[in-house]
This record gives structure tokens, C-alpha cells and sequence, in this order.
């Protein structure tokens, strides 16, 4: 069970390398706002599989829901401030 | 009860695959976003059940479902806030090329 949980961590990093292509790589700001903001929730299933993984659940969870409620708040204050900034 | 939680988890691994590959081939801000934003709860949502599966009933199960709560009503209202941000700065969707 904790090798799958191994392999589990293995490929979500991989797959943090995806968006981190997308973020390098995007056109416009919203693509690397939209690329962060998909590392961040990445960031906390990998959090959670970490937990289970090193059989330290309850620690990892609260670490997970912090980052959540803080990356919302950049998100949002991000986005508000893109708004009105416009296109450069 | 691990069997149940391998399969949720490899469901969720699925679904982030999709939304993984969404976010490199799509080609706008708009489809790009609406493939993260939808397949990354659910994956998440999946992966986040599969793993209270494994942790089974008791005290961290809930605050897994509480993450889990709290994971679900975040991403849509980050999604929507960049998106209308991106259309309101004036991205123009994306039209294919009459080649």
C-alpha cells in the first residue's frame, strides 16, 4: 500500500510538470494565473498523499487546508488586480 | 476497504491526467481554464474520497472531507475570478484559422 502511495506522489509531480510548462510557457497572465493556480491544488493532494504516505495524516491536513483558504486569497486579489490593470 | 481506496485514487489519477494534458494542448486562456478548473475537483474530489477510504472512520476522515468541502467550493470561484478577469482585460477567444 505505501509503494502505490510512493508511486501516487511520483506522478502527481510529474504532472506538477505540466503546468509549470504552462505557466513558463503561456501567452497571455491568465495562463500563468491559471497554471498556479492548478500547482496550488496539485500542491494539496500532494500534501494529503504525503500525510498518508508517511502515516502523519492529521498534521499534513491542516497544512493542506491553510494552503487552500491562502491560495484563494491570492487568487482572488490577483485576478481583482488584473482586472482593471487590463492586457499589457 | 484498500481496494475501494486504489481505485478512487487511480480515478482521480486519471482525471488530473486529462486536465494535465488539457492545460498543455488547449489552445486559449478560456477552454485551457475551463479544462483545469473542471477536471482538477474532480480529480481532486476522487483522489481526496479515495484517501479517506484508506484512512477509514475516525477523526481525520472528517477533516479529509472537510478539505475536500473546502477544495470543491474554492476552485470554481478561482477559475471564475481569473476568467472574468482575462475576458474583461479583453482576451479574444480563440476562432479557427479559415485556412
Amino acid at each position: 500500500m505505501t509503494t502505490f502511495f510512493f508511486y501516487v506522489m511520483v506522478l502527481l509531480a510529474i504532472l506538477i510538470g505540466a503546468y509549470l510548462y504552462r505557466v513558463l510557457q503561456g501567452p497571455t497572465i491568465f495562463d500563468r494565473v491559471l497554471g498556479l493556480n492548478g500547482i496550488s491544488t496539485k500542491a494539496i493532494i500532494l500534501f494529503i498523499v504525503i500525510g498518508t504516505y508517511s502515516e502523519r495524516v492529521n498534521m499534513f491536513i491542516d497544512i493542506s487546508t491553510g494552503y487552500a483558504l491562502i491560495n484563494l486569497v491570492g487568487a482572488l486579489a490577483v485576478a481583482k488586480y488584473l482586472e482593471q490593470k487590463g492586457l499589457p | 476497504m484498500d481496494i475501494l481506496s486504489i481505485i478512487f485514487i487511480v480515478a482521480g489519477l486519471f482525471f488530473m491526467i486529462v486536465a494535465a494534458i488539457g492545460v498543455v494542448r488547449l489552445p486559449d486562456v478560456f477552454s485551457r481554464s475551463h479544462a483545469v478548473s473542471l477536471t482538477d475537483s474532480l480529480g481532486a474530489f476522487l483522489m481526496l474520497v479515495g484517501i479517506a477510504f484508506h484512512e477509514g472512520l475516525g477523526k481525520n476522515t472528517l477533516k479529509i472531507l472537510v478539505v475536500l468541502a473546502l477544495l470543491y467550493i474554492l476552485n470554481p470561484v478561482i477559475a471564475h475570478a481569473t476568467i472574468r478577469a482575462a475576458f474583461r482585460s479583453g482576451v479574444k477567444p480563440w476562432q479557427k484559422k479559415s485556412s
